[in-house]
């Protein structure tokens, strides 16, 4: 009985914020779009006392065929994976430096690594535009010093893509490498410097291999946000970069075809388990 | 204990005041930059009627909003082709009530007539400002650039001949495939609203002829910023933004001096409508609103600032002068004679169309 009084908060918020929005998210990508408010014939009709199905798996199906879909896929997988990448790559340096620093200063140093949140996402996205367009600041210092004749295009290309994203999800790969690399015991260190390891050893053999399991939660922190983002490959992307984000919105805005676009949504949904099951699979090992 | 009990009361009272002072509301969302501030100030002051005005600045927002249902709003704004005629069929608009528009009577019959085509019998909106897409433009530029090209026609753009001499100056076309496509496939002599295929490869294989020369695909907000800065010298665009950005030219006094022309041979015409969502909270108001913006004096106000015509004739001899003389914004009647108003399209070449965009936004 008390267990189950423990497990239910859990459980009901698995229910009603995980599964009740998927089934409703999978009742529409069923449905048939049609003109009218909302923009499609619900898949379960009631005829009388009688419910009668008249949904289609047509949406689900155009996902499969068409293979604009699958290119956008592709493409949100390896921008959020390089994201992923590069942010693992920044912030392990912070995380080891915060972790190693005195107990006193780990929570002001974790407190400047949470500072930009203190200002909203899209000031700070829109930042990079006043920073990055032709006659912004990085273009007129370039120019101002000579390194360049004309403005380099920054601005809505892969670079300033990749740019926005490291910035605004950066954090969320500290923070649980922080947490892997406190947990680990000095002492296994301590004992691998004193058989006489040099301090790389040290760190390519014990550090490392020990915060895993941080790195790979901060790798799918950063990951999962990313493969879905809208906001960022619209406002500094390049306008080829179609990816999962936008071709949703446009299937929800300018087609507004609600049913496809909640296709899309599940198959995001159900490649981004993937990633989640392997690091489950990582942890318990 | 009694000064605890006044605090009480002190605190709860607002609750109970407040539906007693409620004032009536009326939700209106409309284009970025499309009213006379002063409007909306003096409608509140005539009924007490406070109004709570929000912005959009693509048709794309609007719908998804109305779509959804529950949008709250009284009164929006939507382009008649295609928004307008989609949201009549959704049953997403409320039939007006033309005894609580008394004014309706000051609205030109003939361009009410042309919207009939997608609201059979003017049921469900009434014209707001209406205007032509097509080009604004540095006359001296072009002159200097490409002497021998037409202005008035889209030759001067979408020739890659012409679209590469002017290159150097700054070329744009607005991000809005429904409203440029139809005037590229007009221009290749095709229907505005065809759905064939081949129509439509051409159409975008003279998009993307002149891409490598387009400097911006901006949203129309962002591109009356490049038109009026000069950081741009040609764009497609609708007929307003240009002459918007024109007079913003002007009060900077940098020598940027904009012109808009109608293609010759016919322009895509739109026409942007005054309509009440179905479960609008407040008809009521936003019917006395309708029925104050079509008062001539306050359309004459309402074009004399954003430099838009309007459907109220009798308005036309209280706009300002220098827009009134402007014959970018109220245009001739030989050039509306061969002016077009492109159809709804099936969702299938709505699809099609806007893939079609994605390629030649991306340049392949």
């Amino acid at each position: 009985m008390r267990r189950l009084l423990v497990l239910a908060p859990p459980w009901l918020w698995l229910l009603l914020f995980v599964a009740a929005p998927a089934l409703i998210l999978a009742l529409i990508a069923l449905a048939e779009p049609a003109e009218g408010v909302p923009p499609f014939l619900p898949p379960i009709a009631w005829r009388g006392t009688w419910p009668e199905w008249q949904g289609s798996g047509t949406s689900l199906a155009t996902l499969t065929e068409d293979d604009w879909y699958l290119a956008a896929f592709l493409s949100s997988l390896r921008v959020a994976g390089l994201s992923a990448a590069l942010c693992l790559l920044l912030a392990y340096p912070m995380a080891l430096g915060i972790a190693r620093a005195r107990p006193s200063r780990r929570l002001p140093l974790l407190l400047l690594v949470l500072l930009p949140f203190w200002t909203g996402f899209l000031p700070r996205i829109g930042a990079w535009i006043g920073l990055l367009r032709d006659g912004g600041w990085v273009n007129g210092l370039l120019l101002r010093l000579g390194l360049v004749e004309a403005p380099v295009p920054l601005l809505y290309t892969e670079g300033a893509l990749l740019l926005g994203m490291v910035h605004a999800y950066l954090p969320f790969a500290v923070l649980p490498l922080v947490a892997a690399l406190l947990r680990l015991d000095p002492a296994v260190e301590e004992a691998a410097a004193d058989l006489g390891a040099t301090p790389f050893t040290v760190f390519r053999t014990v550090t490392l291999p020990l915060s895993l399991p941080g790195a790979a939660a901060g790798f799918l922190l950063v990951f999962i946000p990313a493969a879905g983002e809208f906001v960022i490959p619209e406002l500094l992307g390049p306008p080829e970069a179609r990816l999962v984000g936008r071709v949703l919105w446009e299937e929800f805005f300018r087609n507004r075809d609600w049913p496809l676009a909640a296709a899309l949504a599940l198959a995001l949904l159900a490649a981004l388990l993937l990633p989640i099951r392997l690091f489950q699979r990582l942890e318990s090992r | 204990m009694r000064r605890l009990l006044i605090l009480a009361a002190l605190l709860i009272a607002p609750l109970f005041a407040l539906p007693a002072r409620a004032q009536p509301v009326l939700n209106v969302y409309n284009w970025t930059d499309y009213i006379d501030p002063g409007v909306i100030e003096r409608f509140q002051q005539e009924t007490g009627i406070r109004i709570r005005y929000d912005v959009y600045d693509s048709l794309e927002t609007l719908e998804g909003k109305l779509s959804a249902g529950r949008s709250g709003y009284d009164l929006v704004v939507p382009s008649s082709e295609p928004s307008f005629a989609r949201l009549v069929r959704a049953g997403a608009l409320r039939p007006l009530d033309r005894a609580l528009i008394p004014n309706w009577r000051n609205l030109d019959p003939a361009l009410m007539a042309r919207v009939a085509a997608v609201d059979p019998g003017n049921r469900h909106g009434v014209i707001y400002l209406w205007g032509t897409v097509g080009l604004g433009f540095q006359p001296d530029r072009m002159r200097a650039l490409a002497p021998d090209a037409p202005l008035d026609s889209l030759d001067l753009l979408l020739r890659p001949e012409n679209a590469a001499r002017l290159a150097r100056c700054g070329l744009a076309v607005m991000d809005s495939v429904t409203d440029v496509l139809p005037s590229v496939l007009h221009w290749l002599g095709r229907s505005p609203d065809s759905t064939d295929a081949a129509d439509l490869r051409a159409a975008e294989a003279a998009l993307l002829a002149i891409r490598p020369h387009l400097r911006a695909i901006p949203g129309s907000g962002a591109l009356v910023d490049m038109l009026a800065t000069g950081e741009i010298c040609l764009a497609l665009t609708y007929s307003g933004d240009v002459i918007q950005a024109a007079a913003r030219a002007r009060q900077a006094g940098r020598g940027v001096e904009l012109t808009y022309a109608a293609p010759r041979g016919g322009a895509h015409l739109w026409f942007d409508m005054l309509a009440i969502p179905a479960d609008a909270p407040n008809p009521e108001a936003a019917h006395a609103f309708i029925d104050f913006l079509l008062r001539p004096e306050v359309m004459a106000a309402i074009t004399s600032h954003v430099r838009y015509p309007n459907a109220v004739p009798a308005s036309r001899p209280l706009v300002a002068e220098a827009v009134r003389q402007d014959p970018n914004v109220y245009p001739a009647e030989a050039a509306l004679a061969g002016a077009y108003l492109p159809s709804t399209l099936p969702a299938a070449a709505e699809r099609a169309r806007s893939r079609l965009w994605a390629r030649f936004k991306a340049g392949r």
